[in-house]
């Protein structure tokens, strides 16, 4: 046999999905590489740490070694009042920084070089840890946000800040975002308002450099439910949410969404434990018409799961 | 009896035991496919049904079900028509029995690996790459490189001077499909992000679908029907322009799935053109087949293989009709993230797909296993409830997401969406239940034809023969 024709049917197969393969990857790897990161997308990473799914530092996707966000109200270092309030962004030692901190192009022309230079992000160490925050700066005659490493303008440490924020204005943001990939809250919500017909309803959609650094995006591509890009800005309720969380039949009957009462752990935020079966029984009763109020939803403790999606949902979704 | 062979040396393993395990492999994960489908759709339908536990979280078991049937069910039953197409139609051994035995040996440990740990929430978070890393390491070099290897070098040492259609489908697919889960994998690898993460997402989640589940169900139905009913394919040529245009068209589409995404517009705009464009193959495909079925049209009612086959040819039409035009923009903004895409989605896999491959499955059994149908009366039966039940399926979601897309326009509360979105889930479930009903029969009748079908004498092949049940 001569004629190979697998041979010259191969070289015509890998000619044809290369050619493809030139449109479609390597023709958009450029526009993407031009977005500059916006508030919203410094924002993400770097409370969002390195990646969220499967890696090293969290093998089992609980939301181990996620940085820690704060809202600090006073300086961590000399006590001044900060009026308004900055988000701060805590990696403890060890903790792995989100991608533009090693890989500065990803943050995008202009945002690279104030956090460079200024913003002094080349500094960081990993080992001894550092807080971040993002702040405003000019390139080229434009305002562009950069990331600041406090820690070595201004000498900020980890636990100093973890101490002056206190838990009430700790967000395990990080960990909440975890949760809602690993509980696959985006199965039934989406976090892309449609470009086309949904600013009235879920507000704005987001823009090209809301993105930069964050893994996974987790847009979501079958809607159940509300999209939730912005929810926060809709309802802010911490109490709302938990009671939702615990059973969205709670404060929507019609609710679909499925009780994320096992998010709570073992025990409440005074250390009692929590009985789902008999909470469940009561309100069964309830909506049976034998009481007249739903059994009290648990106070959820510090480090509970749950503590943390809502952390992510009121912090990061507005 | 799998054990024993893995060790055995290639001549002493018996022809077609890799298509047999491949075959049983295939249906016991539709199977725990359709089951897991069922369970969800009862959750959506009854949320307060099974509740309080993380095992049993909608969340937890959705994409379990969508990689069972997908990498279970479907790509085993190609490989599985693999093991014994490839050989049949280049006139020659498969190459490597014993490879073909290790490749479903690693497949379904694998796949049960990947699956368990999904399961539990070890995820990568990226729709249908779900799978974490390692265990995509796993899909490519355990299971996609050996059977990529087997039927290449079968093609290669084949006793005909041409290469059937078929052949070419799944010589090329399964590269390019290789390809593919290696391009969307490297996010995870190598930490890509944004929104080149967002697009390389649904890049592999296209491709799987274009280069590797339509073409490779086509290139099936290029054997089946020729075989069942006895003519010859209408037309070589047509195939070759379906499978040229295939690789051609539906290997760059990818970001309509993102058409509402800040990706470039120029891509979306490309996208959309590419993706009508898919009408060729598609056209070409189902007017050769259903040209090839000339004369035999009685056998659509009489042959459960074909009565199979063709239900999945019929169903490409309004697939492809759908696909081709649901992602131009004029439409895309009314339908996008609907039930109407799940639809379509389901139509693509457990219709015209799935339709396909059950034929493929039930020929190649009964062919390797040399015994006739253990009952035909069960055949029909996993007919009916596999029909019925996905037509019910298909029609309650797509008026779901019309509904969804109506009141996604006007701006109804979202709650009064899901209200009136309650029967059609209702109508879903009680629809995939019954697919998932028949997929059982299906399992029963299958191992009662492995033990006590009649046996096909030499020379003849299984249709041929009258049913005794
Ligand atoms: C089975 C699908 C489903 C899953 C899974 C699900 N939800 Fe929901 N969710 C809904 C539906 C339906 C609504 C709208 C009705 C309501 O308010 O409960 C909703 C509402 C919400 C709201 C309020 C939205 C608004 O516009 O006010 C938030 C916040 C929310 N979900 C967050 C989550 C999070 C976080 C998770 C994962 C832990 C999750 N959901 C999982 C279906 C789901």
């Amino acid at each position: 046999m001569a004629f190979r024709q697998h041979k010259l049917g191969a070289a015509g197969v890998g000619l044809m999905l290369g050619f493809s393969m030139m449109i479609t990857l390597f023709g958009p790897s450029n526009d993407f590489r031009s977005g500059v990161s916006t508030w919203v997308g410094l924002d993400k990473q770097l409370s969002l740490g390195r990646l969220i799914g499967f890696s090293y530092e969290d093998p089992t996707v609980s939301g181990e070694g996620k940085p820690i966000t704060v809202i600090l109200d006073k300086d961590p270092k000399t006590g001044a009042a900060i009026d308004p309030p900055v988000r701060a962004y805590v990696y403890k030692a060890g903790t792995k920084f989100s991608p533009g901190i090693n890989h500065n192009e990803l943050l995008g022309p202009g945002v690279e070089e104030l956090s460079t230079g200024i913003g002094k992000i080349g500094s960081a160490s990993m080992s001894s840890g550092a807080v971040f925050t993002v702040s405003k700066g000019e390139f080229n005659g434009e305002e562009v946000d950069y990331i600041e490493n406090t820690t070595a303008t201004r000498g900020w440490t980890p636990d100093a800040a973890l101490r002056t924020a206190g838990d009430e204005n700790t967000r395990y943001v990080g960990k909440g975002k975890t949760i809602y990939i690993t509980e696959g809250c985006w199965w039934c919500h989406t976090l892309l308002p449609e470009q086309t017909q949904d600013w009235q309803a879920f507000g704005a959609p987001p823009f090209l450099g809301d993105f930069n650094g964050e893994m996974p995006t987790a847009f979501g591509s079958d809607r159940k439910a509300p999209d939730i890009l912005h929810v926060a800005a809709r309802n802010s309720s911490r109490e709302w949410m938990t009671m939702h969380f615990f059973n969205p039949r709670l404060v929507q009957p019609n609710s679909i969404m499925p009780r994320f009462n096992y998010l709570w752990g073992r025990t409440d935020i005074n250390g009692n434990p929590i009985d789902i079966k008999a909470w469940s029984k009561e309100y069964d009763e309830y909506l049976a018409g034998n009481r007249i109020y739903p059994p009290e939803v648990p106070e959820p403790a510090r480090d509970s799961e749950v503590r943390a999606l809502i952390d992510w949902v009121l912090t990061s979704l507005k | 009896m799998l054990m024993k062979y893995l060790f055995a040396k290639n001549d002493e393993i018996p022809a077609g035991s890799a298509t047999i395990f491949f075959g049983f492999s295939s249906i016991f994960w539709f199977v725990v496919g359709t089951g897991l489908g069922s369970f969800n759709a009862a959750k959506l339908a009854f949320p307060d049904w099974v509740t309080g536990t993380e095992l049993f979280a909608f969340g937890h078991m959705r994409q379990v079900h969508v990689l069972a049937v997908i990498v279970g069910w479907i790509s085993m039953a190609f490989g599985m028509t693999m093991m014994y197409m490839t050989p049949a139609l280049g006139n020659t051994r498969l190459w490597s029995e014993k490879l073909g035995l290790w490749t479903v040996f690693l497949w379904n440990v694998g796949l049960s690996l990947g699956l368990i740990l999904l399961w539990m929430g070890i995820t990568s978070g990226r729709e249908y790459s779900d799978l974490i890393w390692p265990i995509d390491l796993v899909v490519i070099f355990g299971v996609l490189v050996p059977l990529g290897i087997n039927v290449w070098m079968t093609i290669a040492h084949r006793k005909t001077q041409g290469i059937y259609i078929t052949n070419w489908f799944f010589g090329a697919c399964i590269f390019m499909v290789t390809i593919t889960i290696l391009v969307g994998q490297s996010p995870e690898i190598f930490n890509l992000t944004g929104l080149t993460e967002a697009y390389l997402t649904f890049w592999h989640a296209h491709n799987l679908l274009g280069l590797w589940i339509t073409p490779v169900a086509a290139g099936i139905a290029y054997y089946t029907i020729p075989k069942l009913t006895g003519n010859p394919l209408y037309s070589h040529r047509i195939g070759h322009l379906h499978f040229w245009a295939i690789i051609a068209f539906y290997s760059t589409p990818a970001s309509h799935h993102l058409m509402s995404a800040p990706l470039p517009e120029w891509l979306k705009s490309f996208a959309s053109v590419e993706g009508v464009l898919i009408l060729i193959p598609a056209v070409a495909f189902v007017a050769n087949i259903l040209l090839t079925m000339k004369g035999k049209w009685s056998l659509f009612v009489e042959n459960l293989e074909t009565k199979f086959s063709i239900t999945g040819v019929l169903l490409a039409i309004p697939l492809n009709m759908q696909g081709g035009f649901q992602q131009t923009r004029a439409i895309n903004w009314y339908v996008h993230g609907t039930g109407w895409i799940v639809a379509h989605a389901h139509l693509a896999l457990l219709g015209m797909s799935s339709f396909l491959e059950a034929a493929a499955v039930y020929f190649g059994l009964q062919q390797m296993l040399r015994r006739k149908l253990y009952s035909l009366t069960l055949g029909n039966l996993h007919y009916w409830f596999f029909i019925i039940g996905f037509c019910i399926y298909w029609i309650s979601m797509t008026i779901a997401g019309l509904i969804q897309g109506a009141g996604k326009i006007y701006e109804v509360p979202y709650i009064d969406v899901v209200v009136a979105e309650h029967p059609y889930m209702i109508a879903r479930w009680v629809g995939g239940t019954m697919v998932f009903t028949g997929n059982v029969v299906w399992l029963y009748n299958m191992w009662m034809t492995a033990r006590e079908g009649t046996l096909v004498p030499e020379g003849r092949y299984p249709h041929e023969l009258a049913y005794e049940r």
